[in-house]
């Protein structure tokens, strides 16, 4: 059956940039920083089991150029601090950062002289995941989060016309 | 055994001696002659501790006596020709933390006394390239020094900053 069979001559209307956030929130290109356990809790997450494509961003990328989804799996210290700040500031906009784990949102038990304590304190964060490492289902959910949060960005904003 | 013989080369060098319930035989030092002390355990034909398998700090800072030195550097030698091994605990003072550099007996002590001076403060003299191994460039302090603060939190190094 074809599309026009399908609307059958019914006019949808909307506004192109909620058009443009529903194009967006399904299909966010992720990009893994995996720097412990729990990126092989992500590695289970993209994978068939729990599947992430079933939300759209199955397609992880590992330049950060590709990517408008950072995910940060893991411990980061201070020397992996700039290099972290380094990957998120080579992402084009409009980007979305999830924090996974006690390790990257706080520290986690690492609460001594070479670990950040949660890595806010370098980049924004959108969504943060706790667990140790979280489980797959909590990472499909801050997927959902972020996917809410670009709805309502869209929704919510309003822009004025340029002056004419 | 080695360590007998150590005591008779060196009476002033060595403070004592014991041998640890797994049969693995101790000497404790003083700093003054130490590169004399290794340079004989390397090279003598009796002794010939090829390998360093080990250089390491410790700060005995919750143990400290009156008079008793704070730190130590222990070695850790091995000789594959005798198959026998060594453990040397040497006392080094907080007021003076400099002690000779091994690297001309093993040149695998190089990152070993990188990795004691970034973590304790050593000062390795002689040394070809005393700079911290495991810390970034502008960390301050040695973090394992039992004085250093558990809650202190250091400038987070930014790209830029990246030579």
């Amino acid at each position: 059956m074809a599309l026009k069979d399908i609307f059958a001559g019914a006019v949808v209307t909307t506004k192109l940039k909620e058009v443009v956030a529903w194009g967006r929130k399904n299909s966010l290109w992720p990009m893994p920083y995996a720097t412990a356990c729990c990126g092989i809790e992500f590695m289970g997450t993209v994978s068939s089991y729990f599947d992430i494509s079933r939300f759209g961003a199955e397609l992880v990328r590992f330049s950060p150029r590709q990517c408008d989804l950072l995910i940060v799996l893991g411990t980061i210290n201070y020397k992996q601090a700039p290099i972290l700040k380094k990957f998120y500031d080579q992402m084009c906009e409009p980007k979305w950062v999830i924090s996974a784990g006690a390790c990257a949102s706080s520290g986690g038990f690492y609460n001594n002289y070479s670990v950040v304590q949660g890595i806010d304190e370098i980049i924004p964060v959108d969504v943060y995941v706790p667990g140790c490492p979280p489980a797959p289902e909590a990472i499909l959910h801050a997927v959902l989060k972020i996917q809410e949060k670009i709805d309502s960005e869209a929704r919510n904003t309003v822009e004025l016309l340029p002056a004419v | 055994m080695m360590i007998e013989r150590l005591q008779q080369v060196f009476p002033n060098e060595v403070l004592s001696t014991y041998t640890t319930a797994v049969g693995e035989a101790v000497a404790v030092l003083r700093k003054d002659k130490l590169h004399d002390v290794l340079a004989y355990l390397n090279q003598n034909s009796d002794c010939l501790c090829e390998a360093l398998l080990d250089l390491c700090g410790v700060d005995y800072l919750s143990q400290l006596k009156p008079g008793e030195a704070r730190f130590e550097v222990v070695y850790q030698l091995y000789s594959y020709q005798h198959n026998h091994r060594l453990r040397l605990r040497v006392k080094i003072p907080a007021e003076d933390m400099t002690l000779p550099s091994a690297t001309d007996l093993w040149v695998g002590a190089n990152w070993f006394e990188r990795e004691a001076f970034d973590m304790f403060g050593f000062q390795f003299a002689g040394h070809p390239h005393l700079k911290r191994i495991l810390m970034f460039e502008g960390f301050e302090g040695h973090p394992l020094r039992k004085d250093y603060p558990i809650e202190k939190r250091q400038k987070i190094p930014f790209p830029q900053e990246i030579p």
